[in-house]
């Protein structure tokens, strides 16, 4: 199969975020990577290949130069190929990254294009799905399994405490949840082989970039914690606090 | 004056807290952009039509009612064809939905397809003149996010419990209209729909969570959480990631920055450390209970009440003392 996963570099979550001039973060010391559902989506590609015989694993990302860095794990990973789109920071704009996806792919006959559930960054879980949109394929958004034979593909989602079981025809989006797969380090052939791997550069068309970031700010801090007591003694005054003062029960 | 079009979500027939929520948001954003309605799309099986009075107690104008048989299962290409084409139909300001399962999967196709600007998880949806402002936490919730709107028409999904319903009575008009596409013709088909246990909460709509952590030792001791969650009555069950990477709780169970984040009234930890990926998932709800033997450990920090010591020793006191405190209401 031609697959295509869209990826992205972003911080390391177990970060601790400071803000730069009120509108970003401040990524002096910061340590960015290959996105946590990413590189569940890079290996679920991986896998889907390897079981099928011969198939072509294209890795693609919007982003500075710094995506190229992102872009060589993948492709130490075991992708072919990668494309990158170049702009500045990514705007907080879903739909204009999807836009610059969408024309990327579009006509490059793929048969399936994976996605993280969502990026770290931006949390939002829209890329993915408005990328499919906009080229008229289906759409299985946070599957926790992949399945693909005969041009058919069936996939699992979690909704709120059910589990649903889809099926879909090929070509389509899928977007991966954590739990899938557990993506592979690269090998040392590997990134030995990544470095002679082709990656092509291309602007990226994003289109008008209509939500910006007016600010940013950390959350406000909880009170600090209390620790009421020790052993079952505590238990009557944790109930208490919860009746009177919490007012939970 | 413009309007606002709300998904009005349901699942098996039932209207979904989270539809409430977002007719709630709707409201206050219709009444910040000058008081136009709130329209809400309802859809599902035959049968919906009569959970539409409900939507207007909570501040709908017009419930637009879409009863087909083939709705009777969540209807992804449907169900965005047809809220696209209301939207298109013109006076609507913005399209809001529930950052739900359904919603988060909704919004993007409908932005798509009405090529409109979208903000996914709002905490705060405000508006004046040209532009949406909305807060959206980003990095895991650990950066709030201000992000500004233009173009004549947004699409915004709301944060699961970042609204509480509010009542604001309105007798509803009601509308019926077709699908905008075939039912029977989606491309992405449901085969099956695995119910959780009975009866089981979800975690997103529980007013209280009692999670498990690497401290119960083992999946058989989950039967202590199990014990409290029952004891409170109106709690869900939820677990740390390493839990569920355990293979001791399911995936589905995990609270934490890949997991459910959730924002209940009342969060118990029990044996839980607070790892910065479990915090990112609860940080934000009312009230923290934490019991854990280590008094180091991260999660008392946030937590409102701490209890020192083994959790096999302090869970069934405490499931014992809350059911004696419901017994007195």
């Amino acid at each position: 199969m031609k697959i295509a996963v869209c990826i992205k570099r972003t911080p390391d979550s177990e970060s601790r975020f400071k803000i730069a001039g009120g509108a970003a973060i401040d990524e002096t010391g910061l340590k960015f990577d290959l996105d946590d559902f990413a590189s569940y989506a890079v290996e679920v590609a991986l896998q889907l290949n390897e079981k099928q015989g011969p198939g072509e694993t294209v890795a693609v990302a919007v982003g500075p130069d710094s995506v190229q860095e992102t872009l060589r794990k993948a492709m130490s990973m075991g992708a072919d190929r990668a494309v990158h789109l170049t702009t500045d920071t990514p705007p907080f704009d879903g739909l204009a990254v999807a836009k610059a996806l969408a024309a990327e792919l579009k006509g490059g006959g793929y048969d399936l294009v994976l996605f993280g559930k969502y990026a770290f960054d931006t949390s939002a879980s829209i890329v993915g799905t408005a990328t499919a949109e906009l080229l008229g394929v289906p759409c299985v958004t946070a599957a926790s399994t992949l399945e693909i034979a005969g041009g058919k593909g069936t996939a699992r989602r979690d909704i709120e405490g059910a589990g649903e079981i889809v099926e879909f025809a090929l070509p389509a989006v899928v977007t991966i949840d954590e739990g899938i797969a557990r993506p592979r380090y690269p090998s040392l052939k590997g990134i030995m082989a990544a470095k002679k791997k082709p990656l092509e550069t291309k602007p990226a068309q994003l289109g008008p970039v209509r939500v910006t970031v007016k600010a940013m700010a950390l959350p406000p801090d909880r009170p600090p914690g209390r620790i009421i007591g020790e052993g079952t003694a505590a238990v009557p005054e944790l109930v208490r606090l919860l009746q009177n003062e919490a007012k939970v029960l | 004056m413009p309007n606002i079009l709300v998904f009005a979500e349901s699942r098996k027939g039932e209207l979904r807290k989270v539809a409430l929520e977002a007719v709630t948001a709707g409201r206050a954003l219709a009444d910040a952009l000058g008081g136009g309605e709130v329209h809400a799309l309802l859809a599902g099986a035959p049968g919906i039509a009569g959970k539409a009075a409900q939507l207007g107690q909570y501040g709908a104008d017009l419930v637009i009612v879409c009863e087909h048989a083939g709705l009777s299962q969540y209807a992804r290409e449907t169900i965005a064809v047809t809220l696209a084409e209301r939207a298109k139909s013109g006076g609507y300001r913005a399209v809001l939905l529930p950052f739900s399962a359904q919603g988060r999967d909704l919004g993007p196709r409908v932005a798509a397809k009405l090529d409109a600007p979208i903000v996914s998880d709002a905490i705060e949806v405000t508006g004046a003149g040209d532009t949406i402002t909305a807060k959206h936490p980003g990095y895991a919730n650990k950066v709030i996010i201000t992000l500004a709107i233009t173009g004549p028409l947004a699409v915004i999904s709301v944060r699961p419990s970042a609204w509480t319903p509010k009542e604001n009575a309105r007798t509803a008009r009601t509308e019926t209209v077709q699908p905008g596409a075939d039912p029977g013709a989606e491309r992405v088909v449901v085969k099956e729909v695995i119910e959780g246990a009975k009866g089981k909460l979800d975690l997103g709509e529980a007013p209280v969570i009692v999670s498990g952590g690497r401290g119960l030792r083992g999946p058989e001791n989950f039967k202590l959480v199990e014990e409290l969650a029952a004891a409170f009555g109106n709690a869900a069950v939820g677990a740390t990631r390493a839990v569920t990477d355990e293979g001791w709780r399911p995936h589905s169970d995990q609270i934490g920055q890949t997991g459910r984040q959730v924002s209940p009234q009342l969060y118990v930890a029990v044996g839980i450390s607070g790892a910065i990926q479990h915090l990112a998932g609860m940080r934000t709800s009312r009230t923290i209970v934490a019991i854990n033997k280590d008094p180091d450990a991260p999660i008392f920090k946030v937590a409102d009440y701490g209890i020192v010591g083994d959790v096999f020793e302090v869970v069934p006191a405490l499931t014992g003392a809350i059911r004696e405190a419901k017994k007195g209401h």
